[in-house]
Order: C-alpha cells, then sequence, then structure tokens
C-alpha cells in the first residue's frame, strides 16, 4: 500500500527528443503521483505539448525513458537494441492515458455520444448498452446531458471541448493530458470547460496540464513546472513558482503573461 | 415511328438481354474496382514508401490508358499467357482495373484531406491501426469520397459499350446487330443513346441524394 502510493504513476526520466537534427526536448525528468495535478508552463517553443505528445506516444523518442504505472511505455529491448513497440502494444499503452487537444479534435461522423462510445466499445470492449450507459452520464458530468445526439458541427467550441472531455475521461485512464484545451476557444466559453477540470482535479484524477491560463493554473495545481527551450527550468508549488523568490526567466516569463 | 415500333417489338428480347448484360458488367466492375481501389487507396496512404511504388505504376499506367486500350489488352494478353478468359470476363477484368486505378486515387484524395488530429484522437483513445481506419478515417473518407465514386459509375456505364468491340453482347453490340438486320440506323442508336442516358440519370439522382443526406447531417 505505501509502496503503490509512494511510487510515481508518471516517471520521465532523461526524455530526449528531436525533430530532425533539431533538439527539442533535451533530458527531461519529471514525476507525478497519483491524484497529483502538474501543470506545465514555458514559453512558445519551450517543447510542452512535444512532451505531451511523447507521454501518449503520438511522437518517438530518441533518448530517456517514460514509466506510466510501473510499465516502461513506447519502447522496448531486442536483442540489446532499444525498439519501438508494436502497434498493438503500443495502443494498450495509449489507452492508459487519455488526451485532450487544443483544438478538440472530435470524430465529425459521430454523435456526441458516439464519439465517447467509441473507445469503449472498440478499445475498452464494452457491451453496447453498458458503453452508452456510461457514455450518457459523462455527457451529463460535463453539462451536456441534452446533447447526446448532436454532431460536433451543431455544438459550441465550448461544448465540443467538453465532449472531447468526456471521450477521454469516460476511458477511466490512469493519467490525463491536457494540452491548451480552452485556447481555441471564445473568451466567454473558458470558464465552462476549466470548471469542467476543476470538478476532475477536485475528483482525484491525475493530471498533466499545458495551459496559459496562469489563474487557473494556480488554482487548481499542486505543482507548476516550468519548461524553457527544451528542459525543466524551474518546478515547484503555485506559491512558490507564482510568488516572489523566482528567477529572473521565470519573472520575465510571468511577466509577459500578464501575470 | 409505327414502322420502328414494329421493328423494336421483334427485337426487343436482344435489346433487353444485352442492357441486362450492360448493367451486370458494370456492377461487377464498379464492385471489383471499389475492392481494388481500397486496398490501392489505402495503401498509397499508409504503405512504406518502397511498398507504395507499385500502386503508385498501377494508378499512373491506369490512368494513362485509353479504356480501350486496356479491354483490348485484357482480351488479347491472357490468351497469349495461356489463361482462358471469355471476352466478357476480360472486357469486367479491364474496366475493373480501370476503375480500381481511379477509385484508389480518389480515396487516397479523401484520406489525405482528412485533418491529422483525426487519426491523433483515435490512437489517443487506444484505437488499433484497423480500428483507427474502419471507424474513423474510412467512415470520413467514403463520405468525402462518394459523389467521385458514383461518377466513376456513370463512366463505367459508358465504357461498358466498349466492349462490343470485343464481341461481348452486351447493349450496343445487340443494338448493332439489330441495325444489321432492319437498317434503321438512326432510330435505334437514339434508342440506345436514351436508354444509356437513363441509367446515368438515375444513377446521377441517387448519388446526389445520397450527398445531401451525408451534407445535411
Ligand atoms: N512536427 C514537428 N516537426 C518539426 N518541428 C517541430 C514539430 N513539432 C514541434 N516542433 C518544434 O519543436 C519545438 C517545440 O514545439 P512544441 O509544440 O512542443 O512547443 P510548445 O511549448 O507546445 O509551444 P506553444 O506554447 O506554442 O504551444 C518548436 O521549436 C517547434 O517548432
Ligand atoms: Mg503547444
Amino acid at each position: 500500500m505505501s509502496d503503490a502510493a509512494a511510487r510515481p504513476l508518471l516517471e520521465i526520466r532523461g526524455l530526449k527528443k528531436s525533430f530532425g537534427d533539431v533538439e527539442v526536448l533535451k533530458g527531461v525528468d519529471l514525476a507525478v503521483r497519483p491524484s497529483e495535478v502538474v501543470t506545465i508552463i514555458g514559453s512558445s517553443g519551450s517543447g510542452k505539448t512535444t512532451l505531451l505528445r511523447c507521454v501518449n506516444l503520438l511522437e518517438e523518442f530518441q533518448g530517456g525513458a517514460i514509466v506510466l504505472d510501473g510499465e516502461t511505455i513506447g519502447y522496448g529491448e531486442a536483442g540489446g537494441r532499444r525498439r519501438r513497440l508494436r502497434d498493438a502494444e503500443l495502443s494498450r499503452q495509449r489507452a492508459m492515458t487519455g488526451m485532450v487537444f487544443q483544438s478538440f479534435n472530435l470524430f465529425p461522423h459521430l454523435s456526441a455520444l458516439g464519439n465517447v462510445m467509441l473507445g469503449l466499445r472498440k478499445v475498452r470492449r464494452m457491451a453496447k448498452d453498458e458503453a452508452r450507459t456510461l457514455a450518457a452520464d459523462w455527457l451529463n458530468r460535463v453539462g451536456l446531458g441534452n446533447r447526446l445526439d448532436n454532431v460536433p458541427s451543431q455544438l459550441s467550441g465550448g461544448q465540443q471541448q467538453r465532449v472531447a472531455i468526456a471521450r477521454a475521461l469516460a476511458m477511466n485512464p490512469k493519467l490525463v493530458l491536457l494540452d491548451e484545451i480552452t485556447s481555441a476557444l471564445d473568451p466567454e466559453l473558458v470558464q465552462e470547460v476549466l470548471s469542467v477540470i476543476r470538478r476532475i482535479a477536485a475528483d482525484g484524477a491525475t493530471l498533466l496540464i499545458v495551459t496559459h491560463e496562469m489563474r487557473f493554473a494556480r488554482e487548481v495545481s499542486d505543482r507548476i513546472v516550468f519548461m524553457e527551450k527544451g528542459r525543466i527550468a524551474e518546478e515547484g508549488p503555485p506559491s512558490e513558482i507564482f510568488g516572489a523568490a523566482r528567477s529572473a526567466r521565470l519573472a520575465e516569463f510571468l511577466r509577459n503573461s500578464g501575470h | 415511328m409505327d414502322a420502328f415500333l414494329a421493328q423494336l417489338w421483334i427485337a426487343r428480347w436482344p435489346l433487353f438481354d444485352g442492357f441486362l448484360l450492360t448493367i451486370g458488367i458494370s456492377v461487377a466492375a464498379i464492385v471489383l474496382g471499389t475492392l481494388v481501389g481500397a486496398v490501392v487507396g489505402i495503401s498509397l496512404v499508409f504503405a512504406p514508401k518502397l511498398a507504395r511504388l507499385p500502386f503508385v505504376v498501377y494508378v499512373d499506367v491506369m490512368r494513362g490508358t485509353p479504356v480501350l486500350v486496356l479491354i483490348l489488352a485484357a482480351f488479347y494478353i491472357p490468351a497469349v499467357l495461356g489463361l482462358s478468359l471469355s471476352a466478357t470476363q476480360a472486357g469486367v477484368l479491364a474496366l475493373a482495373l480501370f476503375a480500381g486505378a481511379h477509385i484508389g486515387e480518389l480515396l487516397r484524395g479523401a484520406l489525405q484531406a482528412i485533418p491529422p488530429g483525426q487519426a491523433e484522437a483515435g490512437r489517443a483513445i487506444g484505437l488499433t491501426f484497423p480500428q483507427l481506419l474502419a471507424h474513423v478515417l474510412l467512415p470520413q473518407a467514403v463520405r468525402m469520397a462518394l459523389p467521385p465514386w458514383i461518377n466513376t459509375g456513370v463512366e463505367l456505364i459508358k465504357g461498358s459499350s466498349l466492349l462490343s468491340m470485343i464481341g461481348v453482347g452486351e447493349l450496343l453490340l445487340r443494338t448493332q446487330e439489330v441495325i444489321g438486320r432492319n437498317f434503321m440506323t438512326i432510330q435505334f442508336y437514339v434508342f440506345a443513346g436514351l436508354a444509356y442516358l437513363l441509367v446515368n440519370v438515375v444513377l446521377d439522382t441517387i448519388g446526389r441524394t445520397i450527398e445531401r443526406r451525408l451534407g445535411t447531417r
């Protein structure tokens, strides 16, 4: 018991990632404990999105390791050489994390219900009725109980993003990755999405968040990580990161992001 | 006019048989061509570079060759290779290969027009590649490709008339045979032309209806 509680749910060790010749992640170490909410901040191009995409195995990476719930993900060893795992393995490991994208990426040919049900049916292999009930339940929780049969084009941006959150959360992932999920929304729709995340955080989900909403980050996070040029430059509790004692670079970043 | 109707009555069964064969050939060709086209289209987008090459060559060759040449090739080449295909089989083969290239190409276009975020969202929930294809990518691609697919069907119906050149008794050849007996050249060609037109208008209407339905979803 104490062992499991002490063990981080996510452990990133020395993660290195290049696009061609350009090294974008230069050795990132980060651990996230169960039910912890960690927010990554940092200027544009610092590698925040790339880091999340590596954790969800949407990107390959060249060095380091990512361990999720005790399992090294993405790569294995064959004949002493590091090898990317096969499609079926990657899919299984991806299903352990949920991801919500900046651009929603809902399936346009499926209703809200269909979007949430697809993974439950095909990945979790639930019976249709069970999947439908669970999907409707999650859509209710994000305030869309009356929108089950609408296709994405009939929903506002905020509603679409809430469907995307339901789609990710209904899969009961161990870890949820949120990449600037309010950046594509009109200002008046931001809060409805953030309040859903607050509730999920309060319910004990483990969240790794990238956001430019500094006030939200401060209030919802247990820990803030400041990334700069592919490295973690600073990390600590919100009070510390947003408090007075901080490095010049972090101070400048926060000043530029209007904090 | 009476004389034409009298001749038409006499020729009704051969013409009807020819009409049915035209439809049959076209349906067989679109079904086979769609199967081929599905493999070609998916391979063009997702196969490793080297494995893609034969499909690229296939599409280019088929699209660069007149249909009549394909038909003649399908008729004469298998015989040289010791395969015995009937004229109808050879004709269906040629039309299916032609359709396969076109459908493969339009499926490729449709698949590539899907935003990359779709595949990423599918992968993020843990779909395997076949599941991603079946439940996320193909449903969207098929919707996009449906209007041009119907168009390919129309092309096949028209193209099937070329099989008269290798002696397949489809509508055009039957019409020519009837004309050979009664010399009512213009009347019977117009009649055959109207029959082709009718089928294509029906197909077109079906296509538009489906398109409209999908558009308002
Ligand atoms: N597919 C790609 N190919 C090449 N370079 C890429 C690719 N994706 C990202 N990069 C580069 O990697 C670096 C990190 O990008 P990333 O998207 O992770 O930054 P970010 O911190 O999320 O920035 P933002 O705040 O603007 O979203 C950038 O320099 C970017 O140009
Ligand atoms: Mg980003």
